[in-house]
């Protein structure tokens, strides 16, 4: 039997399966998410994904974080992906490609070289802070879970930025911004808990 | 900020139907207690991040990366498949130049993975891990051998029904999907939380390809046919006109 399938909570009853009922499907009806299950390193796990843009670009860091679940242990079969835009002002960078996947390592860790996107076009002609979109799966993820990383020295951007000002409570805005560090920033998730990260529907 | 009001955006991705996504916390999926979000999802205006993604096209993948059955020492075994089908969106439009990756447990049902400890036979001529790009149709097509089913610790006697883990990007951050493709008539199906967690059984039968016999190659594959439908544009404007008319 496979060891990351191992029980963490009590026997479940087993009156709670529903057993599924097929039945024929709608035309045009979408097709559901599941687990990305605990062998994901398989297809998802291309070390070079993790580079947005090549070490030594210009204005390059990396944002280094951790997945951890309700327990606060690491989550060490999930894998974190970012999508964002190039800098706002400058060219381009060569190699840039915008999106990093990186999946996380036995103590949950996770490791992302990037560029800080400028403002960003948000809902209703308004500016969004700098910030990367973050789609995180995992075992025990029946779907990703979708979350936003803005930066600590956009104090300025991000404290009237339509979502993390607006729609946030301020108890956990907290939660979406990454700290600095020596090599870039650092930012956590918490899938579930006293501090648990803030995740969207989109 | 005295950068000029942005261009305005498309309204965004209308959500699946109630009922075609698992509930996070989902008890039956006993790996979902520790991990499933307890406070309730924010809902997001898209903005440009959302409403774009990476298009990822043949660039990614190299001649062969969908024939999943050839190994360093020769063939895989197992029952040789054909699995194909169309990528299309909520609306029935085409999802071309899209990549998609799969990856999957061997014919004994045991993952080429140093987590995956059960007894079950490894394979040294199959990995499990391929990718492709669909056409300019949306249409894709991978050669493999078939999953076995395996067991696991969810609850006693638990067995995984033969699956195929699949990822794929569309056209938008928002259309992102990882899900997993089954096979028809599968008897273990009754006893699975993670299909079973689909609320709607027309959306968990989504996930169930159908046997196709005109995709099966004389004297050398059957077919198994599967399409995938991503999330379609929506038609009205996500927020009401401001004051000045902008949406
Ligand atoms: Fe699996």
């Amino acid at each position: 039997m496979s060891d990351l399938e191992q029980p963490d909570h009590a026997q479940p009853d087993l009156a709670h399966h529903r057993p599924p009922v097929m039945t024929s499907g709608a035309a045009f009806g979408v097709s559901p998410s599941q687990t990305v299950g605990p062998f994901l390193h398989l297809a998802l796990a291309d070390p070079a994904e993790a580079l947005v843009v090549p070490v030594g670009t210009a204005g390059g860091f990396w944002v280094r974080g951790t997945v951890t679940d309700g327990n606060g242990d690491p989550v060490a079969d999930a894998v974190v992906e970012t999508w964002q835009t190039a800098t706002g002002d400058a060219d381009v960078p060569a190699g840039f490609v915008g999106f990093g996947r990186c999946p996380t390592d036995d103590e949950g860790r996770w490791a992302i070289h990037t560029v800080k996107p400028g403002p960003v076009p948000a809902a209703g002609r308004r500016w969004a802070a700098p910030h990367l979109a973050v789609s995180v799966f995992a075992r025990g993820l029946l779907d990703r879970v979708v979350t936003r990383i803005y930066f600590a020295d956009e104090a300025a951007a991000t404290a009237t930025d339509p979502v993390l000002a607006e729609l946030v409570e301020p108890a956990r805005r907290p939660t979406l911004v990454a700290t600095a560090t020596e090599d870039g920033y650092h930012f956590a998730v918490r899938l579930q808990g006293e501090d648990e990260t803030v995740f969207f529907a989109l | 900020m005295t950068t000029p009001e942005p261009a305005g955006l498309p309204a965004g991705y209308a959500l699946p139907a109630p009922g075609t996504n698992a509930p996070l916390a989902s008890p039956a999926y006993r790996s979902t207690g520790g991990r499933a979000p307890s406070r309730p999802l924010v809902p997001l205006p898209p903005g440009l991040h959302e409403l774009t993604g990476p298009l990822f096209g043949a660039g990614r993948v190299r001649p062969g990366d969908d024939d999943l059955t050839r190994g360093p020492g020769g063939e895989a075994v197992g029952q040789r498949i054909v699995v194909a089908g169309r990528v299309t969106d909520a609306d029935g439009r085409p999802v071309p130049d899209t990549l998609i990756e799969i990856w999957q447990a061997n014919a004994s049902g045991r993952y080429c993975h140093e987590r995956d400890r059960w007894p079950g036979a490894l394979d040294p001529n199959f990995t499990g891990a391929g990718r492709t790009v669909t056409d300019a149709e949306g249409c894709y097509r991978f050669l493999t051998v078939k999953p076995g089913a395996y067991p696991w610790g969810n609850h006693t006697n638990a067995w995984r029904p033969a699956h195929i883990h699949v990822s794929l990007f569309g056209r938008s951050f928002s259309q992102r999907l990882v899900t997993q493709m089954y096979f028809p008539d599968d008897p273990l199906f009754f006893q699975d939380p993670i299909l079973g967690a689909i609320p709607d059984p027309a959306a968990r039968q989504r996930l169930v390809s159908a046997y196709d016999h005109g995709l099966t190659e004389a004297e050398w594959a059957l077919g198994f046919r599967w399409d995938i439908v991503l999330r379609g544009p929506l038609a009205v404007p996500f927020e009401p006109p401001g004051e000045d008319g902008h949406v």
